[in-house]
């Protein structure tokens, strides 16, 4: 017995504890993992989460179903239209109103350019985790087009509150199309560079590819969604499986991979970036004309009863649950976020890697820690 | 009575102020001249001495305050950005601002540290700093020493800066600042070893170790290009070994960022941080001026063979413009590295070093022997 | 001799890897023409935002000094964090008729999240969004205001 005491205190000895966050560069937020370490070799990360929890799940019971969207807003703030789609959906769902194809398409558009966006960012501050400062500015200053087209129809850049429950809060600009398309073309035309800087270069690939790989059934059983689950090969796109606003009428792929390691989950979203690219080409010209919202009572109030939607973000299945009991605020809301789900694996997949590939890894899973904490 | 002394010798230089550039020994003879006529032989190297240590403290502030501004200026353009702009014509003397700031900055003790390498870690990085600085010809006649084993000497201290880094890391009793220290010392050992093969190779083809004579050497073209392949191989993996011996991106695991927030240096503050922070700047001056020494022939100007009248154009470029036009290309190689690269993991580096660049590089040796043994070199 | 040819295939490729990143950023590096970055302060006089960017709400004012705000509260009820409280008092008209108009429609900036319920909601349109968006002041109580302007009255022809 005191044999064993012993060696549990040597091998204690042996490991020692490093605090990355919550002000650490690359972990993109206040996240707090506790790593220990035995050298460089990482051997268990203990994430503390809920530095930025602002109890979003229970303001919603307080405020009434147009207010509850600017709340996802700062829940992944980089696919925060796509959140407040969501909500919207399940709140249209619940009244069973009719959305007009001008209305779904935008919305599609809008989300479709949310992801491209967030990929970029994804992208800038991937490069930037690993050690090229360079791609940050490339990447973010093709955001910066993107941001500017959400600007001049939406009012907001990040932050955007466009989906209300019936519609959309404006008309889409009388630019928005020649932007788009203007969007569209330049960034194929850098896309390139992207793939010359990044995804080709050799000290990259090295510390990529191979790095964290998670199994299929893993990535099943931790529930990881979006680009970082269908890297694993685990095809969980919500835009395939239960097609919402107009993704039953577009033909886009759904970008899998059988590898499941950093690279391949890196390399998921940039094949989404073309893919979403694909998308918006389908609809920005067929846009119909007609009304930009449907009619809704003053005062919303869902009947009594529960209401779930499921809506693909850019980082993986947003689920959206809310519970009503039949008055104008909802009785309980719930947000199955992808980050604080996939936050789960980083454990399970960076054990026994080098501190640096931690890096590599958490970056891979691209956290966006508003959206763990909610 | 030194400044006497000093107009004086200016004054007997009989052709125009411009033409020292060309050649300073005339100006570095009558000064020396100057003091010997009037002072003791100890009195006069005393002060000779004096002079040139003053000369090399500006030369070290100038030449580091001009090249973080010029990083600066180079990484914002790659990143189509404008880079400072704000103090000065086109943000010119943002560094002396940013010096400022930094010298009235607080020097944060740290708890628990050991507080004599604490403070010392940075003067010893300094220190190497100046000893290399010394012995590198600048121009024609503007050398502090010209040791016969010159290069030998250069590399030789250049690597014991490693030891600076190492008590920053050891004493700032911080888990970030160890790891990244001991990467550090990792690294330099490593690489050292890449360094010194690539300068041997120039070495044998030169025939010398003195930095004049290899300068000298290359009066007929030079070596990167009198070598052949060999010689343009050593050059290539004498920019990365140095990249990597600067602790600069893509080789700056010991700083990296987004693991070990600032690595050795995360503790330090104020006027101490920014020491750490010149002497990197000086350590890649001293590469890129190694490299423009050995490979790009120095202060030469550009000779091509026997072409008289265009080597004749070429010698109307001073050679202090040569030696700082090539040194500043290599500084821009290197710049170009750190700003388009990730970074590399710790064991990949030293699988660069010992898998490849190594080997190919005792190979070059070997190569370049065989040539020079046989004559095949221009 | 596979594995030799791996060897130098390797170095090649990896090194070919770099270049094409490497030729990407020296291109950029001498084409000035393509800095996205803007000198921010000095260019303010020619700068124009989206005229949908969600700067501040206000309340537009023609030149008689009329705006259309009708008190009627809905703006506060819409808000999902209280940023707007409406104050509101009766007068009596010329035709002795009671009256209720706005004493004060408070607008907290600092509270604010730009989810636009208000302008949106607003029956008689007499809210907007500014385009201003430097808001920082020194003192919080600045960022409390008073959106209808002293002295200002409904405009005629709205109820
Ligand atoms: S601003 Fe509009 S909604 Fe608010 S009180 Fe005035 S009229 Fe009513
Ligand atoms: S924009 Fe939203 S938060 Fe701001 S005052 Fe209007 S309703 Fe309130």
């Amino acid at each position: 017995m005191e044999e064993i005491i012993k060696e549990v205190v040597i091998d204690e000895q042996e490991e020692y504890t490093i605090n990355m966050g919550p002000q650490h560069p690359s972990t993109h937020g206040v996240l707090r993992l506790v790593v220990s370490l035995k050298g460089e070799i990482v051997k268990n990360i203990e994430p503390h989460i809920g530095y930025i929890h602002r109890g979003i799940e229970k303001m919603c019971e307080s405020i009434t179903y147009p207010q509850i969207i600017h709340l996802t807003d700062r829940m992944d703030y980089l696919s925060a239209a796509i959140n407040n789609e969501a909500v919207c959906l399940a709140v249209e769902k619940a009244l069973e109103v009719e959305i007009p194809d001008r209305i779904k398409i935008i919305r599609t558009i809008i989300s479709e350019l949310t992801r491209i966006q967030s990929h970029q960012l994804f992208w800038a501050s991937y490069g930037m985790d690993m050690g090229g400062q360079t791609c940050f500015f490339y990447g973010l200053r093709d955001r910066e087009k993107v941001l500017d087209i959400f600007e001049e129809t939406t009012g907001g850049r990040m932050i955007v509150s466009y989906n209300c429950p019936g519609g959309l809060m404006y008309d889409i600009h009388p630019n928005f199309q020649k932007r788009v398309k203007e969007f569209i073309k330049y960034f194929r035309g850098v896309l390139w560079e992207y793939d010359a800087i990044l995804s080709g270069n050799v000290i990259f690939r090295e510390r990529t590819i191979g790095i964290g790989r998670l199994k299929l059934e893993d990535a099943i059983s931790y529930g990881i969604t979006g680009p970082s689950g269908r890297a694993s090969g685990f095809s969980c796109d919500i835009r395939k499986q239960e097609p919402y606003s107009a993704y039953d009428r577009v033909k886009f792929n759904e970008v899998l991979y059988t590898e499941g390691d950093t690279y391949h989950r890196y390399l998921a979203r940039i094949e989404e970036m073309r893919e979403s690219m694909n998308i918006i080409d389908q609809l920005i010209d067929n846009i119909p004309e007609g009304p930009y919202f449907v009619k809704m009572k003053p005062v919303i109030k869902l009947p009594e009863g529960e209401y779930f939607q499921r809506v693909e973000t850019a980082r993986g299945e947003l689920d959206v649950f809310i519970k009503s009991d039949g008055n104008k605020n909802p009785y309980r809301v719930k947000f199955r976020s992808p980050n604080f789900v996939n936050l789960g694996v980083l454990n399970h997949i960076s054990k026994d890697f080098k501190i640096a590939d931690l890096i590599a890894i958490a970056g891979s899973l691209d956290f966006v820690i508003p959206d763990i904490d909610r | 009575m030194l400044l006497n002394t000093i107009s004086n010798a200016l004054s007997t230089l009989s052709e125009p102020w411009w033409k020292i550039f060309y050649d300073f020994s005339s100006l570095t003879q009558a000064i020396d001249e100057g003091l010997r006529s009037s002072l003791s032989p100890f009195w006069a190297v005393t002060i000779e001495m004096l002079i040139i240590g003053v000369v090399f403290l500006l030369f070290y502030a100038l030449i580091g305050l001009f090249l973080v501004i010029a990083e600066r200026k180079v990484c914002a353009f790659i990143q189509n950005r404008l880079g400072p702009n704000r103090i000065g014509p086109y943000g010119l003397f943002q560094t002396i601002a940013d010096l400022v700031k930094l010298l009235f900055k607080e020097l944060i003790p740290i708890k628990n540290a050991d507080g004599f390498l604490f403070n010392l870690a940075p003067y010893i990085v300094i220190i190497v700093n100046f000893m290399v600085l010394a012995a590198l010809p600048y121009g024609k006649g503007l050398h502090a020493i010209d040791f016969n084993i010159g290069i030998f000497y250069v590399i030789a201290v250049s690597s014991m800066s490693v030891i600076g880094v190492l008590l920053a890391g050891w004493s700032s009793n911080s888990k970030y600042s160890l790891i990244g220290a001991m990467r550090s010392g990792a690294q330099i050992v490593s690489y050292e070893l890449s360094i010194g093969l690539a300068i041997i190779t120039v070495v044998v083809l030169a025939g010398s170790m003195q930095l004049s004579e290899i300068v000298e050497a290359q009066r007929t073209g030079w070596f990167i290009f009198k070598g052949h392949v060999p010689a343009f191989l050593a050059f290539i993996i004498y920019i990365i070994a140095g990249t990597a011996e600067t602790n600069r991106g893509p080789f700056d695991m010991a700083e990296a960022e987004s693991e070990l927030t600032a690595g050795y240096h995360t503790e330090y503050s104020g006027i101490k941080f920014a020491f750490f922070y010149l002497a990197e700047y000086i350590n890649m001056f001293i590469v890129a001026a190694v490299a423009a020494t050995l490979f790009l022939g120095g202060w030469m100007p550009f000779h091509v063979g026997n072409w008289e009248g265009f080597n004749r154009i070429m010698d109307f470029i001073p050679p202090f413009f040569w030696f700082f036009g090539k040194t500043f290309f290599v500084i821009y190689l290197i710049m170009l590295f750190k700003w388009t690269f990730p970074r590399l993991r710790i064991d990949q580096l030293l699988t660069l070093e010992w898998k490849y660049l190594l080997p190919i590089n005792l190979v070059n040796v070997l190569i370049m022997a065989f040539l020079v043994l046989m004559g095949w070199h221009f | 001799m596979n594995s030799i040819i791996q060897y130098f295939k390797e170095i090649i490729q990896g090194v070919g890897s770099l270049l094409k990143g490497m030729r990407v950023t020296n291109r950029y590096f001498f084409s000035p023409g393509k800095i996205v970055t803007q000198k921010y302060p000095n260019n303010r006089k020619d700068l124009v935002m989206f005229e949908r960017f969600k700067g501040e709400v206000v309340m537009p004012h023609n030149e008689s000094n009329e705006h259309k705000c009708t008190g009627c509260g809905i703006c506060e009820i819409n808000c999902p964090n209280g940023t707007i409280e409406v104050i509101s008092k009766t007068i009596i008209t010329e035709d002795g008729k009671k009256k209720r108009v706005i004493d004060k429609h408070i607008y907290r900036l600092g509270m604010c999240t730009f989810c636009a319920l208000c302008v949106k909601t607003c029956p008689s349109n007499a809210l907007a969004f500014s385009q201003e968006f430097e808001h920082a002041v020194f003192n919080r109580a600045l960022l409390i205001k008073t959106l209808n302007k002293p002295g200002s009255q409904l405009m005629k022809g709205v109820e």
